[in-house]
């Protein structure tokens, strides 16, 4: 039921939202066409804009990941996050998040796998995929696709903000089930 | 901030290597990412192309600007610094419904217009304003309301009921939306921070 209701949703939103604003500007005497040409112009600019960055990003985090100083990370934190009632299990999904969304999925289906789908590891690390964002790679992309070096507290709300989804994904499930 | 974070990374990883045995994996790690940086960024092209050609026609047609209207009363407290009547706003509300959909293919072209929108009023091209990380924060911090690609894992895993985690991930989501907004208002008062903000002197730009 839930399944054919959200790939309806999936199928029909964006063919409708296209037909509304086309038929729209039509309606408001728009050249829909020549705008929409207009615009796509921009698609290989901005897109071709974000390369330098997505690469200085993707190849740092790449050579973090390659060289096993996550695990010696993970090491030195797990003794304090299992005091306070982390699963040491969900650790590295945790931190991989912010940097790649592929390897946090990835371990994620691992984890679901390995300890099943509704195990208490399964479901945090699943809520924890859901209420998380790729941060590194939203920054790079969205900042790139405008020039933007320098970043403020961009880094820091953005981790914040992962950290607390992270937190709570723990504390809602153990609470839930 | 970015470039310690950025520079960490790459000491870091050269230096456990070493230790690690691990040089020749970083090597290929470096090229290899480089490569998909590449590739992700050309197979946006055409998606990036389509939606920016469909959102110039909303912005022709005032589609943009009238949704920006509507909800401009709530969200001026979070974007103090768009003008009355800009497309920034109307193009934030459209990226975090499509992101509340699940529409990701939608959604980065939508956050990217609204980012080209916000760099329309910023006075200083190559520094972040206030509202600019204000959006990327309520960005990052998720704001799915049914997380498709985890609901379709947990199937293949052989969950029963693998739409359990709407409602925890919803509240998750929630509380990190609620922190990333706070964050986002706490820090740029900052005196390093407060001190760097391109509309610093522009009135309604606090």
């Amino acid at each position: 039921m839930f399944d054919s209701v959200m790939n309806v949703i999936n199928n029909f939103s964006i063919p409708f939202i296209i037909l509304a604003f086309v038929a729209f500007g039509l309606y408001k005497k728009v050249n829909v066409y020549e705008s929409f040409t207009t615009g796509a112009k921009e698609g290989f600019t901005t897109a071709v804009n974000i390369i330098p960055f997505l690469v200085g990003m993707l190849m740092a985090i790449g050579i973090f990941r390659a060289s096993g100083a996550m695990e010696l990370l993970i090491k030195i934190i797990s003794p304090v996050t299992s005091k306070l009632g982390v699963p040491s299990e969900v650790i590295p999904m945790a931190l991989i998040r912010p940097l790649s969304g592929g390897g946090a999925q990835g371990m994620m289906t691992d984890l679901v796998t390995t300890h099943g789908a509704q195990s208490m590891i399964g479901r945090i690390s699943a809520v924890m995929m859901g209420s998380t964002e790729t941060t590194f790679y939203v920054l790079a992309v969205y900042f790139g696709s405008i020039g933007v070096t320098k970043q403020r507290h961009a880094i820091p709300v953005g981790l914040l903000a992962d950290l607390a989804g992270l937190t709570m994904s723990i504390i809602v499930v153990k609470i839930l089930f | 901030m970015i470039n310690f974070i950025w520079a960490g990374l790459i000491i870091i990883g050269v230096i456990v290597a070493a230790f690690t045995g691990n040089m020749e994996a970083v090597t290929n790690a470096a090229i290899d990412n480089a490569k998909t940086a590449v590739d992700i960024s050309l197979g946006l092209i055409g998606v990036m192309a389509m939606w920016l050609g469909i959102l110039k026609i909303a912005e022709e047609a005032g589609i943009v600007e009238k949704l920006g209207n509507l909800l401009r009363p709530i969200l001026k407290k979070l974007f103090p610094g768009i003008p009355e009547n800009h497309p920034a706003m109307g193009a934030i509300i459209m990226n975090v419904a499509a992101n509340m959909l699940g529409l990701g293919n939608a959604a980065t072209p939508m956050g990217i217009k609204a980012m080209q929108e916000l760099q329309d009023i910023n006075p200083e091209k190559d520094t972040a304003t206030d509202d600019m990380i204000m959006f990327l924060g309520i960005n990052t911090s998720s704001v799915t309301l049914i997380p498709i690609s985890t609901i379709a894992i947990l199937t293949t895993a052989g969950s029963l009921s693998p739409t359990e985690i709407i409602g925890p991930t919803l509240v998750a989501t929630l509380v990190s939306t609620t922190v990333a907004i706070i964050a986002a208002k706490t820090l740029q008062k900052l005196p390093k921070y407060s001190s760097t903000n391109p509309l610093r002197n522009a009135k309604g730009g606090n």
